[in-house]
């Protein structure tokens, strides 16, 4: 097979790694652990222009790619010079350059969203966008402007960005997450008299911690507990321990010693995975892992000045040399190395690229490509590749690699190579699923857009998937590269909501804060270009540009907003009450209008509140409902304003039952009365002055005859009184009242049963003819058992009730008698179903027989 | 149930995973509060609540005690106190005072309200009015759905009525809009949506607004249409006394959220028992729909099959023995059981119902829906009133008399409200003025009144309003305008045939064949039509307010799928048992299956009682 050409594409450091017999017994073997490879791959040639290179300078550089920020210390060391802060790209494009003017600033780091962070001495932290505009500030803690930060470290965990700082006191202060500042002081480290050897955070078990050494001693600090730990397996000979690096992920963690050698183990120092010594005594400036998830080759990376150590538990190490002062920079599944004329990526060599690309591999892979290769010089050996591939039966899996082989590639060219390949290979494959294929190519423009050099963000497949489109998007959108953002979104099909719309939405809030262009001319631009884009919202345009000053602007922005309640509280805050209120009800959502109620009702006199109220009968209501529960008196005011006096009527007698005392009761309802006079109802006038009465009547009652029926209906007075026997004022009130006869009746009956006063019920019976009749009397005379006197009242029942009335006193006799002289069939069927086959023999057939001759009439 | 059913109707979606979204929101909630706390709940979320955690979740997520909200001071060690409560300013009071108490007391503890369904504005402001914003953390618990049974969601809130349509208060429409925001996106897209009804509207427009947000991702849908309809449509039916099992067993022993506590007179022993009403059920399930007079011989055909069930014990070997006490016994106890209590209910129903008064009730009932010897009604009614013998019953007849008459005479309407002032007090002053404003009991005037008043207002006020000023008059001086309605839709079927109420021929049969409820009749003539054409001179009588909406699914032609036939229908303000079952004995003659979505269960008294004005 021809030796390839393209394999010089690579940095490669392919060697057989030591035979799995020379390992030593501590060392944990891998399977697969053939080779131990790395790649080393030039991402950029910088386009900044430092004249010292790194010297001098501090440097943060964000991970996923993330933008690069300088301090450059001044050259002169005149107490007037100042440092100067730089911002780059990843490709050391300028983003940002100014004079540092505030403190000594101790760290500088990056935040999730790409927001940058300086840690200053007196532990205030000032955050600054990616373009150097100034946020916000906060402080890690009063104590600190005293004692001062000695170090600070800024790291990222599920809560997301967090801060450590050590104190001149060397205690240790924590902030987990800085966009929800919770400041924690963690624990004394007993006898710590001077700064750590080294130490660094972790986050475990949904904890972050702080792990330090001192000497050979180390500790893992927690929020409530300074704990003593050494690593399982931790060679004797170790003295100090000098660095220490955790994985990407807080899995692992490197410790190096000053003998020079190397721990690498399981993050909670349980589990050892190789110590390997590097038979170096100098301290290294800076410690990474280079670790791909999944892959069985972790490994770290330690940096001296001019040499660079890949060390793994295969315990074989490889060496770099540099050329200039550089840091790293660990990511996901890589280490970037940044120096002040390079910018490079080292990483483990995947397995399907060592496969595809090693020296006379027979993978199908690698056959495969040979044979593109062939097919396009068009020579017949690409068919024996081909044959070769397929007589293994290998040709899916050979096309596989290719594709999975090409997104590891940074080179357009080597992507193409190795997606051509595949393509051609798919070709003699039915069945083959292409998404794998179409996805690739896909992510692969994305990624190779953005890794432009213009654009500076050179992510790895796998940190691509990691971080998501969205994420990727927001960054653009941060950098405001809005044209290709929405080329990404466009390209990738992402919904309008979380694509186009949201970047547009960016684009016009930035594009407001364009002081120097007219409202008029951005209005209409804003409008021209979001125009009906599903999912923008110009109210979160208008608050931005309210926010820089922009009333007149926001106002027009305001008007191409469809959605009134949305307009609603920038309103308020720009004092446009009254529109306020109208979009607040036109938007149909009653808690809102109910804020802008409240917000008038504070920021108008009370004439023009109850005004403007009186315009939207919706807040109206809704204050009243307010008004019910929580101020009365604000009701009465509202109805008087209205001249509504039936309501203010209304309002009176509720009034009257919520007080106790009988005089305001009175004076409650002679209010109403009077309401009531106004608004002409003449029958709640009438009412309450009935009411009134009955209430005076109740009260001379209480006073002398000592019944207690104050507030009672008429109905139960009248109960009352017939109960207590006094029959004479029943009778005035009745009369006073113009209480019904019937109601009366129903009254007195049921009144002198309960009592059981027979005799007077019967006196009652002869006062004059019944209005309700008397099947009454004995009804209510059976419900109290009585049935004696029940029989007293059947004769007087009228003819149509009789069989009732003899029913009910349990006289069958007596009731079919009436029913066979009234001839009335359902009365016969009736008393029929009350009578028993067995006892009322008779009866029945005396009611049959009568039936039938009925019948045959 | 003894007539035909069609087999194809669809299956309904599942609906308890409403219910898992609602405990995993609340734990949820409950773990923003770590550590010990104790729990308060507002008394008419604790039966809801029952049902979407028990105690031992809650104890599992650190809930120490639980309380009652009684507005009472508390009594709790803990120091953290946590709020479950509705958004009512009342609670919100009552939980101010124990702060500012703490306050004053020195002690300190954390607080945490969650408001469920949602807060409202009014709420916060009375926190930051009390001065205590600061010390209470406030949450949301979106539990907008509880499934009461397989086709029955409540929103639980009793006081959407009042507040809704006599308070003029518009705040739960958006409660409303969520509610179906959520059923739209876990079983939806749904691919047309009709409604009546002021509110309807509204909701149906705040469920839009809400869906205009969001993915737009294209489940499989499992409900195809939607019906929203205000209970002010319709107020005839609810009022009407309930002759079906179910709604039988709530007028009578009041349904409490899917559940009811039968008295010991019923369980014939010293206990109370409550019992789940759902198709889980068996028993219940069979006899739920029916008219009361079939449910005993159902029951005792079906105590007669229990005892089939039973006796073929006899003649069993050891091993059949065997698999019939592992696998049928205990089902048949549990029948069992369930069967006795039923039948306990039934009896003490027919006690009370066979009564002479209370077929004479029906009978009067029956003539006011048919519009039959009117006087002789007044008198019935005069008379309930003059003997006490119920308030709400009495405003009942009155609330159906006006409603059916289109208002009483000036003369009877003050005779009546005078007897009935005299009766149960002067203060019913404000109730009768609650139900003109509804246009639940209103008295007939000329109608020139009501145009020169509109006339006089609207020139005082800006044109936006006017239409909504003229809404709320139109509404105030509502005319029911049934005896049209009645005779346009055939609510009434005529009085000569016979109705068999065993074998019922159309959904009058929940009213014993008297009347077609008028809300179901709508449903039926809408999904039949398709749309609301045809129903232009009932809409009309209605008061307008109905609409068509594609409901945003757009794109689904497939009419013939299953889910086309599963409709789901939403009452603003309520609804009641016999309505639903109205609904059920629709669906299985057309080959619909109906979800009913409502605010709260409601009957007559319900109803009746929100209306009076100590209420809330």
């Amino acid at each position: 097979m021809s030796c390839r050409s393209y394999a010089s594409y690579y940095h490669y450091y392919l060697r057989p790694v030591a035979m799995l017999s020379e390992l030593g017994p501590d060392s944990r073997s891998h399977d697969g652990c053939v080779f131990f490879s790395h790649r080393k791959i030039e991402l950029y040639e910088m386009g900044w222009n430092l004249k010292e290179g790194l010297r001098n300078c501090q440097i943060a550089a964000a991970p996923y790619g993330g933008p690069i920020a300088l301090l450059k210390e001044p050259q002169r060391s005149s107490p007037s010079a100042r440092p100067q802060l730089e911002i780059y790209t990843s490709s050391g494009s300028p983003m940002a350059s100014f004079m540092w003017k505030s403190g000594v600033v101790k760290q500088l780091g990056w935040t999730i969203s790409d927001d940058l962070l300086c840690v200053q001495e007196d532990g205030t932290v000032l955050v600054y966008d990616l373009f150097g505009s100034f946020k916000r500030h906060f402080s890690m803690g009063n104590e600190l402007v005293q004692s001062h930060v000695l170090e600070a470290k800024i790291f990222h965990s599920p809560y997301g960005t967090g801060i450590a700082v050590l104190s001149g006191a060397y205690r240790f202060i924590l902030a987990t997450n800085i966009e929800d500042i919770k400041l924690r002081r963690l624990p004394e480290v007993p006898g710590l008299q001077g700064v750590p050897s080294c130490w660094t955070v972790l986050s475990q078990d949904r904890q972050t911690k702080v792990l330090l050494a001192t000497g050979a001693d180390l500790y893992i600090l927690d929020n409530t507990a300074c704990t003593p730990v050494s690593p399982s397996g931790f060679s004797p000979q170790a003295t100090n321990i000098i660095q220490v690096a955790g994985s990407f992920s807080y899995k692992y963690l490197a410790l190096f010693t000053d003998s020079g050698h190397v721990w690498m183990g399981s993050a909670n120092l349980k589990e050892k995975l190789c110590e390997v010594d590097t038979k170096m005594r100098t301290p290294p400036t800076q410690m990474a892992w280079c670790w791909r998830p999944k892959s069985q080759q972790p490994s770290v990376v330690i940096m001296w000045e001019k040499y660079l150590l890949v060390v793994g538990p295969c315990k074989d190490t490889i060496q770099y040399n540099l050329d200039n002062e550089s840091v790293l920079v660990p990511e996901l599944d890589s280490v970037r190395i940044i120096s002040g004329t390079h910018h490079e990526l080292l990483q483990e060599v995947p397995v399907v690229s060592e496969e595809i690309f090693k020296i006379a591999s027979m993978a199908p892979g690698a056959l495969l490509l040979e044979a593109h290769k062939e097919y396009e010089k068009e020579s017949q050996k690409a068919d024996e590749y081909l044959r070769e591939i397929k007589e293994q039966d290998g040709l899916g899996e050979a096309v596989k690699q290719c594709v999975e082989a090409a997104g590891y590639e940074h080179e357009p060219e080597t992507q193409k190579m190795l997606l051509r390949a595949a393509s051609f290979g798919k070709c003699f494959l039915s069945n083959f699923r292409p998404e794998q294929f179409v996805s690739t190519c896909r992510d692969l423009r994305v990624l190779n857009a953005v890794r432009d050099y213009t654009v500076g963000i050179p992510l790895t497949l796998q940190q691509y998937k990691q971080m998501t489109v969205q994420v990727l998007i927001d960054r653009l959108v941060y950098r405001k590269l809005y044209p290709l953002a929405i080329e990404i979104c466009r390209y990738l099909k992402i919904p309008e909501y979380q694509g186009v719309s949201r970047v547009l939405k960016h684009w016009a809030c930035c594009k407001v804060q364009q002081k120097e262009e007219a409202d008029e001319v951005i209005a209409r631009m804003v409008s021209l270009k979001l125009g009906e884009t599903a999912g923008i919202s110009y109210s979160d345009i208008a608050a931005r540009a309210y926010e820089c000053g922009r009333t007149e602007l926001a106002i027009k922005l305001l008007e191409f907003e469809p959605r009134s309640g949305e307009q609603v509280p920038l309103l308020l805050k720009m004092k446009r009450s009254q529109l306020a209120l109208s979009k607040a009800i036109e938007s149909g959502d009653t808690d809102l209008v109910y804020t802008v109620v409240t917000y008038l009702k504070n920021e108008m006199n009370r004439g023009d509140f109850f005004m403007t109220l009186r315009n939207q009968p919706i807040a109206l209501s809704l204050y009243r409902q307010f008004c019910k529960h929580q101020e009365q008196d604000t009701l009465k005011d509202l109805y008087n304003q209205d001249d509504d006096h039936q309501e203010l009527g209304n309002f009176y007698v509720r009034a009257s039952y919520q007080e106790g005392r009988l005089d305001t009761r009175m004076s409650c309802l002679q209010n109403a009365m009077d309401e009531y006079n106004k608004a002409k109802n003449e029958f709640n006038a009438k009412a309450t002055e009935e009411e009134m009465r009955l209430l005076r009547f109740q009260r001379r009652l209480e006073e002398e005859k000592g019944e207690r029926m104050v507030g009672c209906s008429l109905q139960d007075t009248l109960h009352c009184l017939l109960i207590v026997g006094l029959h004479k004022q029943a009778e005035q009130l009745y009369k006073d009242f113009r209480v019904p006869d019937k109601r009366y009746w129903w009254l007195k009956l049921n009144a002198l049963a309960e009592k059981e006063d027979w005799e007077e019920m019967e006196k009652f019976s002869k006062t004059k003819k019944s209005p309700i009749g008397y099947l009454p009397f004995v009804d209510v005379c059976i419900k109290h058992h009585n049935k004696y006197e029940a029989r007293k009242y059947v004769s007087k029942v009228t003819p149509e009730q009789k069989v009732k009335a003899h029913i009910a006193v349990g006289d069958l006799e007596g009731a079919a008698e009436v029913a066979i002289e009234r001839r009335n069939e359902g009365e016969i069927s009736l008393v029929l179903s009350h009578c028993t086959a067995t006892t009322d023999r008779t009866i029945v057939d005396r009611l049959n027989r009568t039936r039938a001759t009925a019948g045959k009439k | 149930m003894a007539h035909s059913s069609r087999k194809d109707a669809p299956d309904l979606p599942d609906f308890s995973l409403l219910k898992r979204i609602a405990r995993d929101q609340l734990i949820y909630l409950l773990e923003q509060l770590p550590g010990k706390k104790d729990l308060f709940i507002e008394a008419d979320l604790m039966s809801p609540l029952d049902r979407i955690a028990n105690v031992t979740t809650l104890k599992e997520h650190e809930v120490d005690k639980l309380y009652k909200v009684d507005h009472k001071p508390i009594y709790s060690t803990s120091d953290q106190l946590c709020f479950l409560i509705r958004p009512r300013i009342q609670t919100v009071k009552w939980i101010a005072d124990i702060v500012n108490a703490d306050k004053a007391a020195g002690k300190l503890r954390s607080y945490k309200i969650i408001f469920s369904p949602q807060k409202f504005y009014a709420c916060e402001a009375v926190l930051e009015e009390q001065g205590i914003y600061g010390d209470v953390s406030t949450d949301e618990w979106a539990f907008h759905l509880l499934p009461l049974d397989d086709d029955i969601i409540s929103l639980e809130l009793p006081e959407f009525f009042r507040d809704n349509f006599l308070g003029g208060d518009q705040r739960w429409v958006t409660t409303a809009g969520s509610a179906l925001h959520l059923l739209h996106s876990v079983y939806g897209p749904f691919s047309k949506a009709y409604g009546i009804g002021r509110c309807a509207k509204m909701v149906y427009e705040s469920w839009r607004e809400q869906g205009k947000e969001g993915e737009k991702k294209t489940p499989q849908s499992e409900i195809g249409t939607v019906f929203l309809v205000d209970r002010d449509v319709d107020f005839v039916t609810p009022l009407c006394s309930q002759v079906v099992y179910e709604g039988l067993v709530d007028d009578i022993f009041r349904i409490k959220c899917g559940s009811v506590e039968f008295t010991p007179d019923v369980t014939s022993s010293e206990k109370s028992v409550k019992v789940m009403l759902n198709s889980q059920d068996k028993v219940f399930g069979e006899i739920r729909n029916e008219h009361f007079s079939n449910v005993f011989g159902l029951l005792s055909q079906k105590a007669r099959n229990l005892q089939t069930a039973y006796d073929r014990r006899r003649g069993m070997d050891i091993k059949q023995m065997k698999t019939f006490v592992s696998e049928e016994l205990k089902g048949l106890k549990q029948e069992h059981h369930l069967l006795s209590l039923h039948i306990g209910a039934s009896e003490s129903m027919m006690k009370r119902k066979t009564k002479q008064d209370f077929q004479e009730l029906l009978k009067t009932e029956h003539s006011l829906l048919e519009g039959f010897e009117i006087r002789e009604c007044i008198s019935y009614i005069e008379e309930h009133i003059n003997r006490q013998v119920s308030m709400i019953e009495s405003l009942r007849l009155l609330c159906l008399l006006s409603l059916t008459e289109n208002g009483l005479l000036p003369k009877d309407y003050r005779s009546l409200k005078a007897q009935y002032l005299q009766s149960y007090g002067t203060e019913h002053l404000l109730t009768f003025a609650n139900l003109r404003q509804l246009g639940l009991l209103v008295e007939q005037q000329a109608g020139e009144t009501l145009t020169v008043m509109e006339s006089k207002v609207g020139k005082l006020v800006n044109d936006k309003t006017v239409g909504k000023l003229t809404d709320a008059f139109s509404s105030l001086a509502k005319k029911s305008n049934f005896r049209a309605l009645s005779k346009r839709l055939a609510l009434v079927p005529k009085t000569m045939e016979e109705y068999d109420l065993r074998t019922p021929r159309d959904m009058a049969y929940i009213f014993s064949g008297a009347y077609i409820p008028l809300s179901c009749k709508l449903i039926e003539q809408v999904l039949e039509r398709e749309g609301w054409t045809g129903l232009e001179e009932v809409t009309r009588l209605l008061n307008g307010n109905e609409f068509v909406g594609s409901a945003g699914g757009g794109s689904e032609t497939g009419r013939t799928t299953d889910s086309q036939r599963i409709i789901l229908v939403m009452f603003l303000g309520g609804c009641s048992y016999s309505e639903i079952s109205a609904l059920r004995f629709l669906g299985k003659e057309k080959g619909y299956k109906f979800i009913v979505v409502t605010t709260a269960i409601i009957n007559a008294a319900r109803l009746l009682e929100a209306m009076l004005d100590n209420y809330g």
